[in-house]
């Protein structure tokens, strides 16, 4: 099924992705109201909340250039060294334009 | 029924301030997207409009790569879904504290529930801190960026000629990556990071697109499900909350 790009059209897919990403938004806390919080759940909640993190962040430095591996890889090293975001982040950012840029100037 | 978190308000606004920073970055992105929307056909006001209720970055440029004279709609809807299934369990993550609120609000708030203001509050809760007004707070200020910079973006094109050469495309990683070293760190959350690790990759080489993320996470999840710790200290102080 296809939707043509009209006026209306868009509007009616702007409207079914709005629809699809609530569910998303909603879903997984409407599916736990119907889950007995124990504690075995709770450690399930805790390990698999940090984990969406690993598992977004693992594949984006294995497809990313070297650029992308140096941003992560710095913001990895001074968050564990000084435990401060922002410097930690601020060096990751420079990291990857740095080696972007010298790299882009050895090629 | 009464519901035993009450929303702080004025914490509310200091979270909206505390991710203020990383919204100028939301800001290129969004005009990124802007850029992107027009190119692809769409007036601005529909791409204001997509950025105003859907509110998902990643998803939004995914749609818009698939729009032509006509857009298939399964397609779409799947790819819009995989993209966004992890906020089904960034969402579930939340469930401990959201339970102490009434349902209007908290399916309200959930409506602003994205990548940046949940991973402040996962990590918060980790260290025992029950902190929902960052998903609102945060969420409000990381949703005004992104309409602004779509605004932006459609009126005025992309605001940098190359964002990525400036580092700009992994400011989001960069984020994440802090906010999850941030976090309490035991052999158990390491064994649980690197199945994580391993079942996101497989996932991303062989698995359909879009998919690793929820694989990786239920991965590591099921760690913990299985591998108890003797006490977390963020669920006993919940538990102390709510006996008050």
């Amino acid at each position: 099924m296809t939707i043509e790009t009209t006026t209306a059209g868009i509007l009616a897919l702007i409207a079914i992705m709005t629809l699809v990403t609530v569910v998303t938004r909603f879903g997984g806390v409407f599916l736990m109201s119907f889950v007995t919080i124990n504690p075995r759940i709770e450690s399930f909640i805790n390990t698999m909340a940090s984990s969406v993190l690993i598992a977004i962040i693992v594949p984006m430095a294995f497809s990313g250039d070297p650029g992308s591996v140096a941003a992560l890889v710095v913001t990895a090293v001074i968050m564990l060294a000084t435990r401060k975001p922002l410097p930690a982040i601020a060096a990751g950012i420079v990291a990857a334009g740095g080696v972007r840029y010298f790299g882009a100037a050895i090629l | 029924m009464a519901y035993s978190y009450q929303l702080s308000f004025s914490k509310v606004r200091t979270e909206f301030f505390r991710l203020l920073p990383i919204s100028f970055f939301v800001v290129a992105f969004g005009a990124a997207f802007g850029l992107a929307a027009v190119q692809k056909g769409l007036e601005p006001l529909q791409a204001l409009l997509m950025s105003a209720t859907v509110f998902a970055g990643a998803s939004q440029f995914a749609a818009v790569d698939m729009w032509g004279s006509s857009v298939s709609l399964i397609p779409l809807m799947a790819v819009v879904f995989a993209i966004n299934s992890r906020h089904l369990l960034m969402g579930a993550s939340l469930y401990p504290m959201l339970r102490d609120i009434s349902p209007g609000r908290r399916y309200g708030i959930l409506l602003l529930l994205t990548d940046a203001n949940w991973a402040v509050s996962a990590q918060d809760y980790q260290s025992g801190k029950r902190n929902l007004e960052v998903i609102l707070g945060g969420g409000l200020v990381l949703w005004m960026a992104w309409i602004v910079g779509t605004w932006l973006g459609v009126y005025f094109g992309g605001l940098l000629q190359d964002p990525k050469a400036l580092g700009l495309d992994m400011v989001l990683g960069c984020f994440l990556l802090a906010m999850a070293l941030g976090g309490k760190k035991s052999p158990r959350i390491l064994v649980a990071w690197t199945i994580a690790a391993v079942s996101s990759l497989a996932a991303w080489k062989w698995l359909p697109p879009n998919t690793h993320v929820v694989v990786g996470a239920l991965a590591g999840g099921a760690i913990g499900f299985f591998w108890l710790e003797k006490a977390s200290p963020a669920a006993s102080e919940a538990g102390e909350e709510r006996q008050t």
